[in-house]
């Protein structure tokens, strides 16, 4: 026997030896437990590590919304009850943060409510139209499948700084509009350009993760359908709304979901970008919440709970529309 | 002194130290803690460079879960104060009374009739202003002479800038500690005696000077206007590029001038200008100091003892080109000689200001809440220069973000 037939017959003895051990051991448990039982048993490793990390979190975290001080150990912190919501939400007229006692608070969820569904609904119809185009035959479809992904790859703060330096007041785009005899504009000074640019940044660097998805699922659409409909000489726009519309609407719930849960973390673009500013103009809940819970001294961690609750809260609402608006369509 | 006297080790012990990135890191420190290696065997001394961001950020959290370094350089001396270890047993502390009563006193976290000795003040820094001394030579106006105001200062600089069509008059770093000189210069207390928060008619003439700068374009909005929350951010690039006549910034930049512009054009760094009040800028530094959570406050201390003697003092801050915060260093000077005439000139100037400056500021800068009313300047500030406040609803917010600090942290002033 040559000596890389037996080092391969020793390597599978010792890689076999862990399913010998364990075959007689799930044989037992199945014994005892019952056929039945068993998948509780494969699901438990997986039930432990979410209670451990996901679900003792978020109570962890309902016990911080309820208490004070900056003490970061719950035994060092007093029971405050409700007075971190009750700091939140006291305003006198809530459509004018400047009433509220924390405006920024309200400031940052209004920039959220508004930067969510025009950043996803920018997203998805520019990631479906790039997705659309590049399930063409076109020439160089991979190269350009490559450049569209491109930024997915990158660290958020290396898009907000390369941004950053395009759109200063001496960056590179006021430098193309001067040499065109154009007047520069300060391009993150005013408020509108400055939440304009904040969309549209973070949709160039996150679109391709989504028109990767969309590609997948135009592809998996049968192109029978697609040659019947030529043959019933339908235009272009009709085979869109009846044919890939429909057919990719499982794919667009995956997409429509993770762009809302994406969009409503943003933080890192924006934070190193504009830093919320001008004024509060782009600041969102989660730069909210870093500012409070760490960029401040003291810490105050039961303000920073509490608001993420809001935040978990708007998430679930989100979700719940869009789950709403998805079954209403799968009745149709 | 107890500066030689070698620690007894039976085993091996690890001390590490936290440097931040900025000069020459933690190299001459690491240095330094060989020579200390050598005289107390046993004894590792590990030097980290991290980035300021993470000693302003990251550290309290960590210090705030009993972990992190035994021994770091830190800037918010104050409000780490409940973090510290007293290292009075292992230092010479009338030696350290001696160089370092005032600054000592920041690290106490406000309490006066503390005596502990947290740490060693390693540099001082000062804020102030660079002019662009050809820009003003070009222009053919006269550089205001000490004891100018403020608005003498925007007047110069802003006939400057027509005249050599230069973007901008004047510019500041968007930091709070910066404003803090302004403000007190027009009056403003910030703190009193007791660690509560004031807002009083000096910080409203400072916050609406500082708004109609930017209504006029004296100053751009790309720093103040454009950013929110509590970001940091400097545009020293500006001066270095000439696009502005007078940037106020610290002393902190001079190696970058010297190493970037060199001779390209003259510059200075100016006395303080004048508010109503006083010509004062705000005294900065940070601070070595021990850690509660350490394992090794002994051989901590007795670390900080030995960089803490002239020699070792000497050669950090000669190298690094810094302010000294010793009263000895001070008072006889302190050779620099990596460093040109003109960053010595405007050392010299930096270092005239120290006993010109206001007691508010030296009260402003050992306030334990002295981050949250920086956070709150630059917030609040940002959004009156973006019309979302005006100055007597932005005084209140400022008010109300303090003390809500001061109620996160139990209401202890």
């Amino acid at each position: 026997m040559s000596a890389r037939v037996q080092l391969a017959s020793i390597a599978g003895v010792i890689l076999s030896l862990p399913a010998r051990l364990v075959e007689p051991a799930m044989s037992g448990i199945q014994r005892g437990l019952g056929i039945k039982r068993m998948p509780w048993v494969f699901l438990l490793p997986n039930l432990v590590a979410v209670v451990l990390f996901a679900l003792l979190p978020v109570f962890i975290n309902v016990f911080y919304s309820m208490s004070g001080s900056d003490r970061l150990f719950p035994w060092d912190r007093p029971f405050v009850g409700g007075a971190n919501y009750q700091s939140l939400l006291d305003c006198t007229n809530y459509l004018d943060p400047s009433t509220c006692s924390r405006d920024l608070f309200w400031r940052a969820l209004g920039n959220t409510l508004v930067f969510v569904p025009v950043q996803v609904i920018c997203m998805i119809a520019i990631a479906l139209l790039t997705a659309i185009c590049l399930n063409r035959d076109i020439v160089g479809r991979g190269f350009f499948r490559g450049i569209f992904f491109f930024p997915v790859m990158l660290s958020p703060v290396v898009v907000a700084l390369t941004w950053q330096w395009i759109l200063q007041r001496n960056g590179a785009l006021n430098g193309l509009i001067s040499a065109a005899g154009l007047t520069p504009v300060n391009w993150l000074v005013f408020p509108n350009t400055a939440f304009f640019w904040s969309v549209f940044v973070t949709v160039w660097a996150h679109m391709g993760f989504y028109t990767i998805i969309l590609l997948a699922g135009l592809q998996a659409i049968p192109r029978d359908v697609y040659e019947a409909a030529k043959m019933d000489s339908a235009t272009p726009w009709r085979v869109f709304t009846r044919i890939t519309l429909p057919l990719l609407k499982p794919v667009m719930l995956v997409v429509f979901i993770l762009a809302v849960i994406r969009s409503v973390q943003t933080f890192d673009e924006l934070y190193v970008l504009t830093g919320g500013g001008p004024g509060s103009a782009t600041m969102l809940m989660v730069q909210y919440i870093y500012e409070v819970g760490f960029a401040s001294q003291p810490r105050n961690f039961g303000l920073a709970s509490a608001a993420s609750l809001f935040l978990g809260l708007a998430l679930l609402i989100f979700t719940g529309i869009q789950m709403r608006i998805s079954r209403g369509g799968n009745n149709d | 002194m107890l500066a030689a006297a070698p620690v007894t080790t039976a085993y091996a012990q690890q001390i590490t130290v936290w440097a931040g990135d900025t000069g020459t890191g933690g190299k001459i420190f690491a240095e330094m803690g060989k020579a200390f290696e050598a005289e107390n065997p046993g004894v590792t001394v590990v030097v980290e460079e991290v980035s300021y961001q993470t000693l302003v950020e990251s550290l309290p959290v960590q210090l705030e879960a009993g972990e992190g370094p035994d021994i770091a350089i830190i800037t918010d001396l104050g409000g780490l104060s409940r973090f510290y270890q007293d290292i009075t047993p292992y230092v010479d502390a009338a030696y350290f009374e001696q160089e370092w009563g005032q600054t000592l006193q920041w690290l106490r976290g406000g309490d006066a009739q503390s005596t502990a000795i947290y740490g060693m003040p390693t540099t001082l820094t000062v804020n102030g202003a660079y002019v662009n001394l050809t820009l003003f030579e070009q222009a053919g106006v006269p550089v205001p002479a000490e004891g100018a105001t403020w608005q003498e200062w925007a007047e110069a600089t802003r006939q400057v800038a027509a005249a050599t069509n230069t973007e901008f008059a004047m510019e500041m770093d968007r930091s709070g500690h910066r404003f803090a000189s302004l403000a007190i210069s027009y009056g403003a207390q910030l703190v009193d005696s007791e660690g509560r928060p004031v807002v009083d008619d000096g910080l409203r003439a400072a916050i609406e000077q500082f708004v109609a700068w930017h209504q006029d374009g004296t100053m751009p909005m790309d720093l103040w206007g454009a950013v929110g929350g509590a970001t940091h951010r400097e545009l020293f690039s500006d001066f270095l590029n000439a696009n502005t006549v007078l940037y106020f910034g610290g002393s902190w930049t001079l190696a970058q001038m010297d190493s970037e512009v060199g001779d390209l054009f003259d510059w200075a760094v100016v006395p303080a200008p004048c508010g109503p009040s006083s010509c004062t800028v705000m005294p900065g530094g940070g601070a070595m100091t021990v850690f509660s959570h350490t394992q090794n406050a002994e051989i901590a201390g007795k670390l900080i003892n030995y960089y803490a003697q002239p020699a070792n003092l000497d050669h950090y801050i000669s190298t690094e080109v810094e302010i000294p915060s010793a009263a000895s260093q001070i008072a006889n000077g302190v050779e620099y000689p990596s460093a040109s005439a003109r960053t010595s000139e405007a050392l010299a100037t930096f270092i005239n200001q120290i006993p010109k400056m206001d007691a508010a500021a030296y009260r402003f800068q050992g306030w334990r809440y002295q981050r949250a009313m920086m956070n709150a300047l630059t917030t609040r500030i940002s959004q009156v220069l973006n019309n979302e406040l005006t100055v007597d609803a932005a005084m209140e917010r400022i008010e109300e973000d303090v003390n809500l600090a001061i109620q996160a942290a139990g209401g202890q002033s």
